[in-house]
């Protein structure tokens, strides 16, 4: 326990150093919280009472039941906004793992730490834990400031529940997290095989593939956020962070790190 | 504590479709308690391999490797947590300050005092005023001795030191041979991997010559002995045939030639056999300026060594 603690506390006053790293954890989050909190307030300032619903698609309308078109708008809105909120706990990860893993390859600082006693999976997990925990943080605070701005731009009662709701809470609460672990699991994996952090980040991005895609197929309308959809995906993320999670693990070995890492 | 090996191999890529390469090949060896122990050889010899063997980082092929009541492979986690590694880079967190550095490798080398720990050996290698500093802002010979420092935290009875003063200008070198020196003084078992043979001359109680199988296992003296035997030189006036002759007379005398003003002469035991030569040399009118014994640096054992494997 001493020694993972150290590990995180080693990783946080090293790569918060990082200008990149930091920027990624403030301007990001202000971004992604600024944005729908913008939009919602012109919505709910220009559009008039039961005016246009023709941009939301039908099948949003029809599951938005027999609320007005201006709260039906909000929601379709707020939800869009959601699958946006999902890349913090994507990028932060992956920003902060690969860099502190190029980093430690670069300098070569990998060999004295594997020296010492700790484990391996203790330094994976301590590197991953600080990766992961700045995100989460980062991704519930904003998400908290996102609740606070809703009533501030307008938005009405039944948008701010469905906020509030299950898919939501879902969303930041269990898919977030899963999302942060496959993120800096993948981090380590792709920071395996390069040495430019930039490179690793991006390759790491494709991880936002998938997301744009539910994004895009929601704007659609082929698919609505709902809570059934967000246990599936919360099914599928455990897979995939299994998955990962062994990957990543097998690819952290002493010698591998030491002999195979170029 | 003392270290043994037997058949420590290592081979990369044994089970990959590279083809293999055998970096240390069935290397036995046995070094004291106590000991500066030398591993000498070229690049590419296997230095690293082997402290990385030793050190737990990577596993060997086969063969067996014990430091102390030990097993690699088995103990791994008490052989780190029992030795100390000076790696080849420093690899050292170059945002953070020297202190910070320490205080990590302190904790997770579960040391107890961890202030008083760091705080000795940042006083002990003159990087006291500087702790705050950012190691990023360190001179080569200043990270050096930081790493030298990070190895020492847990006061390792055994440490290894890859190229300890590589890349260091002569008085940086000479702060961490002094450095060694102490080390030694203190009880410690070091295995020092050098290029430098002034420095495993210097330091080395016994060295191993060493290109993926071992070459030669000994002290310094005695490697010179054995390569090259111990020759005696006698500077005269002015050297006649007559003398050589006569120093040809002794059945001790093992060869005996001259160059200029000097006779050289291989004997087994100068000490012993020399006055005796004086003697009869001043009675058969040889004016002798002075004697000296002829000696070999490391580098010439080394050198001719690591010829001799070429040549086989
Ligand atoms: N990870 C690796 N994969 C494949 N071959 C390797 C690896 N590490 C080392 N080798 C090979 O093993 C041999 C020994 O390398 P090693 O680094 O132990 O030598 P060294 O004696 O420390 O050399 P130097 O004096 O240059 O530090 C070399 O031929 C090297 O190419
Ligand atoms: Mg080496």
């Amino acid at each position: 326990m001493q020694h993972l603690i150290t590990i995180i506390d080693k990783e946080w006053s090293e790569v918060f150093k990082n200008k990149i790293v930091f920027f990624t954890l403030v301007v990001l989050p202000l971004l992604l919280t600024a944005l729908p909190l913008i939009s919602l307030h012109f919505i709910s300032g220009s559009v008039a009472e039961g005016a246009d619903a023709a941009d939301v698609p039908e099948a949003f309308l029809l599951a938005c039941g027999s609320l007005p078109a201006r709260d039906c708008l909000q929601i379709y809105l707020i939800d869009q906004f959601m699958l946006l909120y999902m890349m913090m706990p994507l990028i932060i990860p992956i920003t902060i793992a690969a860099y502190s893993i190029v980093g430690e390859k670069t300098t070569r600082s990998l060999e004295p730490l594997l020296a010492t006693p700790i484990t391996t999976e203790t330094l994976l997990a301590g590197k991953a834990l600080a990766a992961v925990i700045p995100a989460i943080g980062v991704t519930w605070l904003f998400f908290g400031i996102f609740l606070l701005g809703l009533p501030l731009v307008g938005t009405g009662e039944a948008a701010r529940a469905h906020a509030l709701g299950t898919t939501w809470l879902l969303g930041i609460f269990v898919v977030g997290p899963l999302i942060a672990v496959a993120a800096v699991n993948f981090a380590v994996i792709v920071s395996s095989r390069v040495n430019d952090p930039r490179v690793a980040e991006q390759l790491s991005a494709v991880l936002i593939v998938p997301l744009l895609a539910l994004f895009f197929a929601q704007i659609i309308g082929i698919i609505i956020l709902n809570p059934t959809l967000m246990l599936g995906m919360i099914a599928i993320l455990i897979l995939v962070d299994i998955a990962l999670i062994y990957l990543g693990a097998r690819l952290f070995q002493r010698e591998t790190i030491l002999t195979r890492w170029r | 504590m003392k270290i043994t090996t037997e058949n420590l191999t290592k081979v990369f890529n044994a089970h990959r479709k590279q083809p293999p390469i055998v970096a240390v090949e069935n290397l036995t060896l046995e070094i004291n308690e106590g000991e500066v122990f030398g591993l000498l050889g070229p690049n590419g010899a296997g230095k690293t391999t082997t402290v990385r063997m030793l050190t737990t980082l990577i596993a060997p092929t086969s063969g067996e490797a014990y430091i102390g009541p030990w097993k690699v492979g088995r103990d791994d986690r008490h052989i780190r947590q029992a030795v100390g590694l000076l790696t080849e880079a420093p690899g050292m967190y170059e945002a953070l300050s020297a202190e910070k550095n320490l205080t990590i490798y302190a904790r997770l080398y579960n040391v107890h005092d961890v202030k008083g720990q760091v705080e000795k050996y940042l006083r002990m290698l003159g990087l006291w005023e500087r702790r705050f500093d950012p190691v990023g802002s360190f001179s080569k010979g200043m990270r050096q001795k930081l790493a030298i420092a990070r190895a020492l935290l847990h006061e390792p009875r055994v440490l290894f030191l890859d190229e300890p003063t590589s890349g260091l200008d002569p008085e940086a070198a000479k702060l961490v041979r002094d450095f060694i020196e102490e080390l030694e003084s203190e009880g410690r078992t070091i295995i020092l991997c050098t290029h430098n043979l002034d420095e495993a001359e210097r330091l080395c109680q016994r060295v191993a010559i060493f290109k993926t199988r071992l070459i030669a296992v000994d002290t310094p003296e005695n490697l010179r002995k054995r390569l090259f035997g111990r020759k005696v030189v006698f500077h005269l006036r002015h050297v006649q045939p007559q003398f050589v002759d006569l120093l040809r007379t002794f059945p001790f005398v093992e060869e005996v030639s001259a160059f200029e003003n000097r006779l050289v002469v291989g004997l087994s035991d100068p000490e012993g056999q020399n006055p005796l030569l004086v003697r009869r040399l001043v009675e058969a009118g040889a004016e002798i300026q002075f004697v000296g014994e002829l000696r070999h640096t490391l580098e010439d054992v080394y050198l001719r060594t690591i010829q001799g494997q070429h040549g086989a």
